[in-house]
């Protein structure tokens, strides 16, 4: 248990002190990656990205009727 | 329900998801190749203790964390797109793109973040030995998060071990290994990976070359162009053998995706591999599309026959026998795979009705029909038909295909020799004097990830109509939203791509111009 206290801690002081001895050009990465990481998540996935199906569906059972519609009645595909 | 489809919907959803992967894959593969060549030069230093390799090392290493970080994530817009703008086949796919995707995820999260932090703030602060594996541990992980998405891509080309369950109206993974060992996705992860390795290989090459041209770091420059030359020659001859190997597999898999590839109009006996040519369009068409013909070709006598089907007397089918079909060589037509098609969906239509009126007993029947393995590859296999109109529209482009195909083939060839050179110049001593050679390696530093974008436009454009082969095509695939939200996001993603990939650019080119640490 204390050894494995003591790698965790370890693990821990190796990123903060990596973090805090970051180059000037490793801190513009960081920003870079952090705006990125920001538009995804935040700006796009949530006002741009919904899950259409979970948006549009309360349960898996209406789900899964909506695409078998789809399939069987998609474009061109009547008899 | 979708009575016509918005052909300007399908069009930018396609365009979007063309944009956000051809963006994607110009961070993946250096990621790919470079984490192995700077395991392999940290294992140099470990094993010499030589401190010029981990100067090395760390330069090359250094590259690859700006590449790494800005392109870290970039993948994950496309599972956006997946739930967004095509909802019906992410529903459709079920669990077969789920799990891989859920493996990748942690295999990614654990092997990469871990020990990325390590490989990182690591030196110094641990045993070389401990570093050196973290390294090999960051290489072997990104490569085998590499392979669940290309699991999950080739189940798209070739869908295998699943079971459609109408009552989920999913596709049901019913055989693991029959998904990993699919033969289209074995061969697609060594062929994306030695591509990968190569084009890592011609970042090295090209950067060192950079240095002797500037008379700079020339001791760094030529040890790296050593481990690039040597591990870029075996790539390159490993994407040569895998590109055949996968060549050969898709004119099983993908017949008209092979024909496209080739530009074979009909098909024949004796047929030659076209080594270059120019397309024009045929006077003979299919319903509304004309075929191609050759304005003028380069072609070696019944190789293509001799490379499919090991002799030339084989019969390698065109796009036209895909089409009208050929019963001299149990072909079958569009009309009859629609035919074959269209009973999957009035058993699908069948089900729904006994699901209405509660006759369990009818729905049960015909659920237990889509688990029969008749049923499935007589019938459900050509479950896509029933949703195409016309013939015609089974054709893919076939110029795109065939010249993405040709252009990427030739620059696979330009490797080899690049890198051969490079390993004879080394090794008589006169790399350093050869400027010419060295301007041309610079030079054709964007020409591999060139090359990279050619594969995946063959393997894509090439499988067109279908998002999943002869399952499902991508009107089916695609959601009912509006185009114009697709039309914006395309820019947004457009302008924030195009900005990350500036920032990488400008971060290297300064990192590269600092040169190693001394």
């Amino acid at each position: 248990m204390k050894s494995a206290n003591l790698i965790i801690s370890g693990f821990f002081r190796l990123y903060t002190d990596g973090f805090r001895n970051l180059s000037s050009w490793g801190k513009k990465l960081w920003i870079i990656i952090l705006i990125k990481l920001f538009i995804m998540f935040v700006i796009l996935k949530i006002f741009f990205f919904p899950d259409i199906l979970k948006k549009k569906f309360d349960n898996d059972k209406q789900r899964s009727e909506y695409v078998l519609d789809q399939i069987i009645n998609s474009p061109n595909s009547h008899d | 329900m979708i009575e016509n489809v918005d052909l300007s919907l399908l069009n930018w959803s396609r365009a979007q998801f063309a944009l956000t992967a051809i963006y994607h894959w110009l961070f993946v593969p250096l990621t790919l190749g470079l984490s192995f060549l700077v395991a392999i030069m940290e294992t140099i230093y470990v094993r010499t203790g030589n401190e010029e390799w981990k100067r090395i090392t760390r330069f090359w290493m250094t590259l690859f964390g700006v590449n790494f970080a800005i392109g870290v994530a970039t993948g994950i817009i496309l599972e956006f797109e997946f739930g967004t703008n095509w909802s019906n086949y992410s529903w459709f796919v079920g669990d077969i793109f789920g799990a891989p995707l859920a493996i990748e995820g942690i295999v990614a999260f654990f092997l990469e973040s871990t020990f990325i932090a390590v490989m990182f703030f690591g030196w110094n602060k641990v045993s070389r030995k401990f570093h050196l594996v973290s390294t090999w541990l960051v290489a072997i992980g990104s490569n085998l998060s590499a392979l669940w998405i290309l699991v999950a891509n080739g189940w798209m080309q070739n869908p295998v071990g699943m079971v459609f369950n109408p009552e989920t109206a999913r596709n049901e993974m019913v055989n693991f290994w029959a998904v990993i060992f699919n033969q289209v996705s074995v061969d697609k992860f060594l062929h994306t990976l030695s591509s990968s390795y190569l084009l890592g290989s011609m970042f090295v090459l090209s950067i060192s070359s950079w240095f002797l041209i500037r008379k700079r770091e020339g001791f760094m420059a030529r040890r790296s162009i050593l481990v690039a030359s040597v591990f870029g020659l075996l790539a390159s001859l490993m994407t040569a053998y895998t590109g055949d190997e996968s060549a050969r597999i898709i004119s099983k898999v993908q017949p008209v995706k092979f024909a496209a590839m080739e530009a074979l109009a009909e098909g024949k006996t004796n047929a030659g591999l076209v080594a270059f040519g120019v397309l024009k369009d045929s006077d003979r068409k299919l319903g509304e599309k004309p075929l191609k013909d050759f304005l003028f070709k380069i072609e070696i006598p019944s190789l293509l026959s001799v490379m499919t089907a090991g002799n030339k007397e084989a019969f390698v089918p065109g796009i036209s026998d895909f089409v009208d079909g050929n019963k001299e060589q149990s072909i079958m037509s569009f009309a009859e795979k629609k035919e074959r098609g269209q009973v999957a969906r009035r058993a699908l239509i069948d089900y729904k009705s006994a699901v209405k009126n509660g006759n369990i007993a009818l729905s049960d029947s015909v659920k237990g029909l889509f688990s029969d393995k008749a049923f499935q590859d007589n019938y459900f296999r050509y479950f896509g038909y029933a949703s195409i109109d016309k013939p015609e529209d089974i054709i893919p482009d076939v110029s795109g295909t065939f010249y993405s195909f040709h252009l990427m083939v030739i620059l696979g060839f330009l490797f080899i020799f690049l890198f051969g050179f490079a390993v004879y110049l080394l090794f008589k001593g006169t790399i350093a004097d050869n400027k010419w050679f060295l301007w041309i390696c610079l030079l054709s530093l964007p020409l591999p990830y060139i090359a990279s974008e050619l594969g995946w436009i063959v393997a894509e454009l090439g499988r067109q109509p279908w998002i999943i082969q002869d399952l499902m095509p991508v009107s089916t695939a695609v959601t009912d939203i509006g185009s114009g939200t697709v039309m914006a996001t395309f820019f947004m993603f457009a302008a924030l791509f195009t900005t990350l990939l500036i920032s990488e650019i400008s971060i290297m080119v300064k990192q590269i111009k600092k040169g190693p640490k001394h």
